[in-house]
């Protein structure tokens, strides 16, 4: 019980969280058959997202380390998957792995080069390397499009309908949260964690601090790849605007009004996040003001976000 | 045997103009319990980081085991045996205490790098770390969270985050720094227990503390080594009371 208590502030106790998740799972799988078509694709952009939020929570919440370059990440997939089947004809599987390979390799030269910096030096670094990013896919126009993008109707059509490709984009999110929850709770992801509370410690213990960044955030940068590779089947379509800060940012505030440090939380900050701009927008044109309030309330009165309030109210009552 | 473990050849750390460690040379023989007494501002600290390599000296050489490790990162010196605590607690404050163990226990095995894997301690390092925490009286308190732990008790686990690495050469800085009476008494008592082929190195001002514990005191003062004798000798000696009480003033 104890082990369960302490271990509630800052990850769910297996149990605990394998019964929520099997609960969630059902409610998810169940959704569509009272929404109607359009809200299904709502949902699909929310699961998309929430995988996105987790990869940048993965080195947000766990190693310390807050990126500004996830979107670039995210969004150099997205590139490469509609480049290549609609350029080249490629196969989908193929352009997916590909894309996610890609998106892996940028994410290695972002973390080659940010790792060594803390704080609000590896903010404004990965800020900057996505910016590099973003100036390419708006430049160079003869592979990207430029300003116009890259449209394609790409997905197959055994899950061309917006059910269908809900149900896909759900199996794949789970298997997916699955994999990071596993992750972060490996002998690896522990040692993220101990960066993030002391990394001089860490060194003394005999921990190359330096690799073990890279590694996470190759990985981290992996997972972004993989959400960025689902965006692709799900939008088939791609302009600068997916590799641009403000992708970053939408992520990063997802984890953040979810719960730095829950990966879950991330799932929710989408989901309220997703949600609240179709609600605002369907009455005003000023959702970023809404965001913006969102964004200051959530770090006023819940800095810890949903999931995190959600777990500290919980050990105290319990306690 | 003949080989000392840690040799230390004029070993400098300038930051600036400002000289920390100012030329110091000593050698630590195996087993043996050393003292690093001195002023505030002597150099004890800067001196601990040059020789874990968490600020490598600027001038000089560090040998450990018989080999030079002057330039090489701390991580590095830990594989090859050398553990320190933190004056200024540095410990996974985020993580349970026995989370906190089990990065100790694994910064020099390869399952360090499992990604996917179960993180739970297995049989034999279940052994190691209860060896350890029970060493340091923190057996019952395993699934707490560092941050709330005493103070007094946080300083324990310190020192057992080093202990369960298996170091050859253990460096203590101030391992009793801020504690009551008491909780001292605890931690004297475990350096005391600690096994004698273990060589310790160890920062403290309190000569009562240090006295019954080490064989040798190394006196800094100002980044050079003041006297280096046996405890009974320094008490008495009259160059380590003026650094730590001022010169006699003759009116």
């Amino acid at each position: 019980m104890s082990t369960l208590l302490s271990s509630a502030a800052r990850t769910a106790s297996p149990r605990s969280a394998l019964g929520l998740l099997v609960a969630i799972i059902a409610v998810m799988a169940l959704m569509p058959t009272f929404l109607p078509t359009y809200h299904v694709s709502v949902l699909t952009q929310i699961l998309i997202f929430g995988v996105f939020a987790m990869s940048i929570d993965i080195l947000a919440g766990y190693a310390g380390r807050t990126s500004l370059g996830h979107g670039a990440i995210f969004g150099t997939a997205t590139y490469v998957v509609l480049y290549t089947v609609t350029q080249y004809g490629l196969p989908l599987w193929a352009a997916i792995i590909i894309s996610v390979l890609a998106a892996t390799v940028l994410a290695a030269i972002f973390a080659a080069l940010a790792i060594r910096t803390t704080g609000v030096y590896f903010l404004l670094l990965t800020l900057a390397l996505g910016m590099i990013v973003w100036g390419i896919c708006l430049r160079w126009s003869v592979v990207t499009g430029g300003e116009n993008g890259i449209r394609g109707d790409i997905r197959p059509v055994e899950i061309g309908d917006a059910l269908s490709f809900y149900y896909v984009t759900l199996v794949c999110t789970v298997v997916l949260t699955f994999a990071m929850w596993r992750f972060i709770r490996s002998p690896f992801g522990l040692t993220l964690s101990g960066i993030r509370d002391s990394a001089g410690r860490m060194r003394s213990l005999g921990y190359d601090v330096s690799l073990h960044l890279f590694l996470g955030f190759v990985m981290s940068g992996f997972f972004a790849g993989l959400a960025g590779a689902l965006y692709a089947l799900f939008n088939n379509f791609v302009s600068p605007s997916t590799v641009a800060l403000t992708q970053s940012v939408t992520g990063l505030l997802m984890a953040i009004v979810g719960g730095v440090g829950t990966l879950f939380g991330a799932l929710i900050g989408s989901f309220v996040m997703i949600t609240l701009e179709n609600f605002v927008s369907y009455y005003t044109q000023r959702w970023p003001t809404v965001l913006g309030l969102v964004f200051i309330f959530t770090m006023i009165f819940a800095p810890a976000g949903v999931l995190g309030t959600i777990r500290a109210l919980r050990s105290r009552r319990r306690g | 045997m003949s080989e000392p473990i840690l040799r230390l050849e004029s070993v400098a750390v300038a930051f600036g103009a400002l000289r920390a460690v100012d030329g110091v040379t000593t050698t630590v023989s195996r087993g043996e319990r050393r003292a690093l007494i001195g002023p505030n501002g002597a150099g004890k600290t800067t001196l601990f980081n040059a020789i874990t390599g968490m600020h490598p000296p600027t001038e000089g050489r560090v040998v450990f085991a018989g080999e030079d490790v002057t330039r090489m990162p701390p991580e590095k010196r830990a594989a090859r045996g050398m553990a320190r605590t933190f004056q200024i607690t540095n410990l996974f404050n985020q993580l349970t205490v026995e989370e906190n163990m089990l990065l100790a226990l694994r910064g020099l095995s390869p399952r360090k790098f499992s990604m996917f894997g179960n993180r739970d301690l297995d049989a034999e390092e279940r052994e190691r770390s209860d060896r350890a925490l029970d060493r340091v009286r923190l057996g019952a308190r395993r699934d707490t969270a560092v941050r709330e732990l005493s103070y007094g008790e946080q300083r324990q686990l310190e020192l057992a985050l080093s202990l369960v690495m298996k170091p050859s050469l253990l460096l203590l800085d101030e391992p009793a720094a801020g504690l009551s009476p008491t909780e001292r008494t605890i931690v004297v008592e475990i350096i005391r227990e600690l096994p004698r082929d273990l060589t310790l190195v160890l920062i403290e001002h309190d000569m009562d503390l240090v006295l019954g514990l080490v064989d040798n005191v190394t006196c800094l003062h100002e980044g050079r080594i003041l006297v280096e004798a046996p405890p009974a000798e320094i008490a008495g000696n009259k160059a380590v009371q003026e650094v730590y009480l001022g010169k006699p003033r003759h009116a």
